[in-house]
């Protein structure tokens, strides 16, 4: 009894000194993310540092969902996520057939150390808190946010906000929805959240709550094709001036972001990016945008 | 081993040395003695262990990040009342479910001892629910009766998450603590049955008065054991979309990408299992002790 108490007083306080002075670490290890110097270094194929010499590894989700991607399949071009990196490559000099994909979880993704790939795209939005311990390229998608329910939902005739703050509400983990109905809807009952989009849709099958965010993308197609009897009952207003973006996600400190960004930007700047988002996550017509 | 001489126990180079009173007297020292010495080498030993561990941890060259992201305390302020608040949620569901299992558990187990032909469909009906519950994965019937039931919408019956985590957990621990009982049941020797009807005792007064109060007793670690493992599984029922505390340390994991509300939660945890743990072996070793030294 005695030795055990004495190991464990050992074990805390050696935790304790794990933990002190990690408020120091936290701010001396910022990089300066913004100022990555990309001019003096070259971003041809041969020059980069890749995980796989000449060959550009791109990770992304297990199991992986229209819009962003098609049959779950990354290689085969389709969906936005999918064609923006075969159009990233191919500006940044790599063939269609340089480039391997390989899946991870989210876990696998946010976890230190070295990352066993390039850069992981699976519709990481870019915060400042995530920024502390990975790196990310400049935005590639502004995300929206829009509200799912059924027809017989108390939500369903919601035209603002405000008409949102009694309802139960459910949001997948580590998205922008869960912290756009914390943020900004705010309602009386905390919302519910769910490991993935699959268990959201069941709660709201057991009448658990009362309707569902999603980005906008991902709304469209559960309406459209999984859960075609709920509907989109509007997409939820912008709150601030600079809406959160997806970005691809590096290892921290990673050499490649400035020439990941040179390219991105340019397919950004001659408009591919755009028409890309037209092709694959505008189809919804138009629905009505709730008021603040 | 004979409990009523202290002497049989202790080295032979004490007896004789003085009389019988001083020998228990000199014994209970040189324990002492012992125990010092022995506190003395486990604390070294473990400062040694652990030293050697820190340092090899500290050594990496990721270090820096990993204590980032796992301990850090500016994290840790951010998501510890979210935390804390989804714990009390943990214990809430924790205490009501262990009761309802302890209870539910032992009829499970009662039944499945009766005797008499009579009984045979109860009893058969007891195994295949302890069989089958005992061979569901908790996750898969948390999902069922969470995400299931509800969908059926049936008139009067609950939808409520949090009511059928728990009672998704119930079930399945209780089949497991069923048979724990019933270990203790059969662990009764038959005789202490047989004297019970003897004196007169329907079957279900021996039960009761007789077989019972001993099968309990002689379970008691095996069902603390259950408790604590129970503790943890409680969180489970996050998958349900009901925020307890390991859930709100995953919201703000995935928000962040920190892990220390994980480490947080961890820790709540370990404040209600260690002492249980603890309280087992003491419980363990006092029954030793009251029944004669086996």
């Amino acid at each position: 009894m005695k030795r055990s108490i004495l190991a464990l007083l050992v074990a805390l306080a050696l935790l304790a000194a794990a933990c002190g002075d990690s408020s120091g670490g936290d701010s001396g290890n910022e990089s300066a993310e913004g100022s990555s110097d990309g001019g003096n270094q070259s971003c041809a194929v041969a020059d980069l540092s890749l995980f796989a010499p000449g060959r550009l590894t791109v990770a992304t989700g297990e199991a992986v969902f229209p819009p962003w991607m098609m049959d779950d399949d990354p290689t085969n071009g389709q969906g936005f996520e999918s064609a923006l990196v075969y159009a990233l490559a191919d500006r940044m000099g790599f063939t269609r057939d340089d480039v391997d994909w390989v899946r991870t979880g989210f876990d696998q993704a946010i976890a230190p150390g070295t990352k066993p790939y390039d850069f992981n795209i699976q519709q990481f939005s870019i915060t400042p808190d995530r920024d502390e311990v990975v790196d990310f390229s400049i935005g590639y998608y502004k995300v929206k946010q829009a509200l799912i329910a059924y027809d017989n939902s108390p939500v369903i005739q919601a035209t603002s906000l405000g008409d949102l703050a009694d309802t139960k509400l459910g949001a997948a983990i580590g998205t922008t929805s869960l912290s756009y109905i914390e943020d900004f809807i705010k309602p009386s009952t905390p919302p519910a959240v769910y490991d993935t989009n699959a268990d959201a849709k069941a709660a709201m099958d057991a009448n658990q709550v009362d309707g569902l965010v999603f980005d906008l993308p991902t709304a469209y197609f559960i309406t459209a094709v999984e859960i075609p009897d709920a509907s989109i009952v509007g997409v939820l207003p912008a709150m601030s001036d600079n809406p959160e973006e997806l970005g691809m996600l590096f290892e921290q400190d990673s050499p490649l972001v400035p020439c990941v960004n040179e390219a991105l930007q340019s397919l950004i700047d001659d408009g591919t990016v755009a028409s890309l988002e037209e092709q694959w996550l505008n189809q919804g017509g138009d629905i009505k945008t709730l008021s603040k | 081993m004979n409990s009523e001489s202290p002497v049989s126990h202790g080295p032979p180079r004490l007896t004789g040395e003085r009389g019988a009173g001083g020998i228990g007297h000199r014994w209970k020292e040189l324990k002492v003695q012992d125990g010092a010495r022995g506190a003395l080498i486990a604390f070294f030993s473990t400062v040694v262990v652990f030293g050697v561990v820190t340092w090899v941890i500290l050594s990496s060259s990721t270090w820096p990040a990993v204590r980032r992201q796992f301990f850090s305390v500016r994290h840790l302020r951010e998501v510890w009342p979210a935390v804390w608040g989804g714990f009390a949620l943990d214990v809430k569901m924790f205490i009501v479910a262990e009761v309802l299992i302890l209870a539910f558990a032992l009829l499970v187990a009662v039944i499945r001892s009766l005797r008499g032909p009579a009984f045979f469909p109860l009893r058969m009906l007891t195994i295949v629910y302890i069989d089958i519950l005992r061979g569901i994965p908790l996750i898969l019937l948390i999902l069922i009766l969470g995400f299931g039931v509800p969908a059926l919408t049936l008139p009067g019956v609950p939808n409520d998450p949090v009511f059928w985590g728990v009672t998704a957990l119930v079930i399945s621990y209780s089949a497991y603590t069923s048979e724990v009982y019933r270990a203790g049941i059969e662990s009764v020797h038959e005789s202490q049955r047989s004297a019970a009807r003897a004196l007169g005792l329907t079957q279900w007064q021996a039960l009761r008065f007789a077989i019972l109060p001993q099968a309990v007793r002689n379970v008691v670690p095996a069902l603390l054991n259950g408790l604590v493992s129970l503790q943890k599984d409680v969180a489970l029922v996050s998958i349900l979309g009901v925020r307890e505390a390991v859930r709100e340390a995953q919201i703000y994991n995935a928000r962040t990408f920190n892990y220390t509300g994980l480490i947080a939660a961890a820790i709540l945890f370990l404040i209600i299992s260690v002492p249980a743990a603890r309280f087992t072996d003491w419980y363990t070793a006092r029954e030793r002790r009251l029944r004669g030294g086996h």
